[in-house]
């Protein structure tokens, strides 16, 4: 090869998307691999394993964030389509959601509640700063949906979406481990819990364990933004 | 697969408007959800059956790996480092013991009232 050709190619990889997007889905292809060679471990996740390993890669690295999201976000753009697209497996499960719908959101209402009541207590048992206590509170909802209720209650709305996503990776490694333990063994229940605290992460994880619980995941993730955002802002006045 | 995938940014288009233009505290994706999921469900009601081959292939194609979806963000925790570094303690508490937590009381809760509400 002749030199000066390599820094030509350099130039290519650190301006164009296709360096960020090409290592994100190698990585995810790495993560699967590895999931299996794990036999399923519940902590080898992928997506633990593979933000684990594109973090410490960025950092290693010395590359900016902004400069690997400028490729990434071409997969960060199907989350729209793909939320979308969960109406197909509720479509599927219509008439058994239909008939699980009074328990599902008188569980989803508590569930995002206690999520929210437990996180604030844990905080301040632990002597948080109430900007901290604050951005913890609303953990379990989506992250859109998170940081704007953070912000309306006063927290840092940029640390509830790192403590959002944290959170979802948390809930969809070891949430079915927990769910076990508490011998909770109805698919929709089990749909229910890993949506309400883990959201899309947890959801992700539930369509690939069973197709009943990914549905009732996925109406959890939506149930339980709607009631979160419109009653936790409400009772932090309330109470705080 | 264009098609569906069109259908699929419309409906998160139209959900995306309503959600700003009424102020509506959901995503506009949850609201395209709700909008797509009312639409399968009229075409049945008409009777042209559910979702289409095509929908059916694209929105397994997509949530089969819905994982991959959240890197992206979940990489950009690295930007936070220093944030979540301050108070680690009561962070990584909240977000393990009061995940879990969660996740095992709505579990149980869900699964009791299934069984006394639902059938």
């Amino acid at each position: 090869m002749i030199p000066g050709g390599l820094a030509e190619i350099w130039v290519y990889l650190a301006r164009e998307p296709l360096a960020a997007l090409t290592a994100t889905l190698l990585v995810w292809w790495m993560a699967l691999r590895l999931q299996q060679a794990l036999r399923q471990h519940p902590l080898a996740n992928p997506v633990l394993i593979a933000v684990a390993l594109l973090a410490g890669g960025l950092l290693a690295a010395g590359i900016d964030y902004r400069a690997y999201f400028a490729g990434a976000q071409f997969v960060h753009f199907l989350l729209g389509p793909a939320t979308v697209a969960l109406a197909v497996p509720l479509y599927r499960e219509w008439q058994l959601v239909r008939r699980s719908a009074a328990a599902a959101v008188l569980s989803v209402t508590f569930g995002g509640l206690f999520a929210a009541a437990i996180g604030v207590a844990l905080a301040l048992m632990m002597g948080a700063a109430p900007d901290v206590t604050a951005s913890l509170a609303p953990r379990s909802v989506t992250t859109p949906v998170a940081m704007g209720i953070a912000e309306r209650i006063g927290g840092l709305p940029s640390l509830t979406a790192a403590v959002v996503i944290c959170s979802g990776v948390v809930g969809a490694a070891l949430g079915p481990a927990t769910l076990n333990l508490v011998r909770v063994m109805d698919w929709r229940a089990r749909g229910l819990a890993m949506g309400t605290a883990a959201h899309g992460i947890g959801t992700a994880r539930a369509l690939t364990v069973n197709p009943t619980a990914g549905a009732f995941s996925g109406l959890a993730m939506g149930l339980n933004a709607l009631t979160t955002a419109l009653l936790l802002p409400l009772l932090w006045r309330l109470l705080g | 697969m264009l098609n569906a995938l069109t259908l699929l940014v419309l409906c998160q288009f139209v959900g995306e408007i309503l959600a700003r233009g009424i102020g509506l505290p959901v995503p506009g994706p949850v609201i395209g959800m709700l909008l797509l999921l009312v639409g399968l469900i009229a075409r049945e009601r008409f009777g042209r059956g559910g979702p289409g081959n095509e929908l059916k292939a694209t929105a397994t194609g997509l949530l089969g790996n819905l994982g991959l979806l959240f890197i992206p963000a979940g990489v950009g925790v690295i930007l936070y480092l220093p944030l979540l570094a301050r108070d680690w303690a009561p962070i990584s508490l909240a977000i393990v013991l009061g995940t879990l937590a969660s996740i095992a009381v709505t579990g149980r809760l869900a699964q009791s009232l299934l069984r006394h509400l639902g059938q």
